[in-house]
């Protein structure tokens, strides 16, 4: 009965809120794609964070800073509608930490020059984007609302990103290759971002029925890259496959094969930054932990004296 | 190099260096709020720096804003060897800031007195900025104080080892004093009461002790420093010196 109502709400519509009766299986599909989502903005804190101390301007300093400042906001946001389903989020960082929750694998690549913060702002935040910009409008109202609100955010940072590669690719001529090199290596990971293909997606049923998912990866990934082609031909900058080529009967680009034993092989953690990211986290977080203690032994402390 | 050019640039270093070492803690806080707040007070940093190094090309005009933070060496640096010093751990960190952050507090409140009038605008500006850095070093250095034992005994060994770049706050030279008969540099060490009673009421709170004043470190101002501001420039200023033609 429940189960019928609840479809009945998700076909006109309606949004599904915290306290709304929920078939478990919905909770535990939301659970896993939000925290993955949340988890990803944290740990794609890194690859940006390590280029903050050597950004070349005061400005491209403080865009970037305040960047990668509104994705620890962005992770924020995420663990508190993940909250709100139930789990905390001590938990989810205890499974992150566990290797049982995954972050999108794109941030298992390193940045190896200034043009890779611009690779990503342009490419990875632009995949994003698209992404995002379709769970607008998803079936969980937090999660809506959160992406509603990341969403403006991260439309500047690709604007941004792709600010730093055009200022780049009309450069000098290191200049210039720096950024070509970064879109090589950037382009496939990030067109893998949206996830096996259609085909071989086992999960997406219930997710487009449920109304978590809106469009499925493959129409997700066809939108971020017809976007994406004319803005590379803009600043002059090739994208590295051979077989990208416009199709007048389709009126989308056609793609190359993309590589999903590399694909699998960085999801399963082997990948060239995997361990590095997540052992990052973890000296972080446990360097944190006496002074976690001590706030919490702080505030006891104050809770006593106010008592008495 | 005018006395107002070298004025300008000191306070911009100060700034800049300390916001690149808060720099350094982005994706290292101890919880998500709190590498937000750390990224903030560093963005909070580059902004002054900036502001200050903007009017110093003004003064000069044979360096930009970016150039004077980017294609200066050590010894041309003129900042507080207290900003400089590494982060360590969460406690010296809030340690070193929160010993700064009560000095800069009152100084900029001092400088927005200053008779030349970017001077004055810019230190108005950092003043609400310095505030909440100030209660956040504040804030914490109470809570690790008098959180647990672990926690005690971490801030008062940073506190044991910083205390020796505190002297030079309050130091004056000849461009202070010949600014200052200007109206435009204030009498740094006129601050010490104060900030001395700011230490010494949050020490108490935080239940710490007030280290011995002894060996002062000094040479800041003059362009001295200690051995880890070598590394920090050497990071930082990277791109400028590796594609000197290369515009970002």
């Amino acid at each position: 009965m429940s189960d019928k109502i609840f479809q009945e709400k998700i076909d006109a519509e309606k949004k599904i809120e915290p306290k709304d009766w929920m078939p478990e299986g919905y909770r535990r599909h939301l659970v896993r794609q939000i925290s993955q989502h949340a988890h990803s903005e944290i740990i794609g804190m890194q690859p940006e964070g390590n280029w903050i101390t050597r950004a070349p301007s005061l400005r491209a300093k403080m865009i970037l800073l305040a960047k990668v400042q509104d994705e620890a906001g962005h992770g924020l946001y995420l663990y508190s509608a993940c909250e709100t389903l139930g789990v905390t989020r001590d938990e989810l960082i205890q499974q992150l930490h566990d290797g049982n929750a995954k972050y999108s694998s794109i941030f298992n690549y390193p940045a190896l020059s200034w043009a890779d913060m611009g690779a990503i702002g342009w490419l990875v935040d632009g995949a994003a984007i698209v992404n995002q910009v379709s769970l607008q409008r998803t079936s969980y109202g937090p999660y809506s609302r959160g992406m509603i609100k990341i969403c403006k955010e991260e439309s500047f940072h690709q604007r941004q990103g792709y600010e730093i590669m055009a200022e780049m690719a009309k450069g000098t001529p290191e200049q210039k290759e720096m950024a070509q090199d970064a879109l090589n290596r950037f382009w496939w990971p990030s067109i893998m971002m949206f996830g096996p293909q259609d085909s071989d997606s086992p999960r997406t049923g219930n997710a487009m029925k449920w109304k978590i998912k809106r469009q499925t990866n493959d129409e997700l990934r066809q939108s971020f890259i017809d976007k994406t082609v004319p803005q590379a031909e803009v600043i002059g900058l090739t994208i590295p496959d051979p077989e990208l080529k416009w199709n007048e009967k389709r009126g989308h680009y056609d793609f190359g094969e993309m590589d999903w034993e590399e694909f699998w092989n960085v999801v399963n953690g082997h990948g060239p930054c995997n361990k590095q990211r997540l052992a990052h986290h973890k000296r972080a977080h446990d360097n944190g932990k006496w002074v976690r203690n001590a706030s919490q032994a702080y505030a006891q402390k104050q809770e006593k004296i106010l008592k008495s | 190099m005018s006395n107002l050019f070298t004025y300008t640039i000191r306070i911009a270093d100060s700034a800049l260096i300390l916001g690149q070492r808060m720099a350094e803690w982005c994706s290292n806080g101890p919880t998500l709020e709190e590498d937000i707040a750390l990224s903030n007070i560093s963005l909070d940093l580059f902004g002054q720096a900036n502001g200050f190094y903007e009017y110093a090309a003004q003064i000069n005009g044979e360096k930009s804003a970016d150039e004077l933070a980017f294609t200066r060496n050590e010894r041309e640096f003129f900042n507080y060897q207290l900003v400089e010093q590494t982060n360590g751990n969460f406690g010296k960190t809030i340690v070193r800031n929160f010993l700064y952050d009560s000095f800069i507090f009152l100084f900029y409140t001092e400088l927005a007195n200053s008779s030349d009038e970017r001077i004055s605008a810019l230190a108005a500006k950092s003043i609400k900025e310095v505030k909440y850095h100030l209660r956040h070093s504040k804030n914490w250095l109470i809570r690790l104080g008098d959180g647990t034992d672990e926690s005690n005994k971490k801030v008062q060994d940073a506190l044991e080892e910083l205390w020796q770049y505190t002297g030079e706050l309050f130091e004056m030279d000849t461009i202070d004093t010949e600014l200052m008969k200007k109206n435009i540099a204030i009498d740094v060490s006129k601050l010490r009461p104060k900030w001395n009673e700011m230490i010494d009421s949050t020490l108490k709170t935080a239940k710490l002790n007030r280290p011995e004043d002894g060996y002062m470190a000094s040479g800041g101002k003059k362009g001295i420093h200690t051995e880890c501001l070598g590394f920090l420039l050497a990071e930082m200023q990277f791109l400028q010196r590796a594609y000197p033609n290369a515009k970002w």
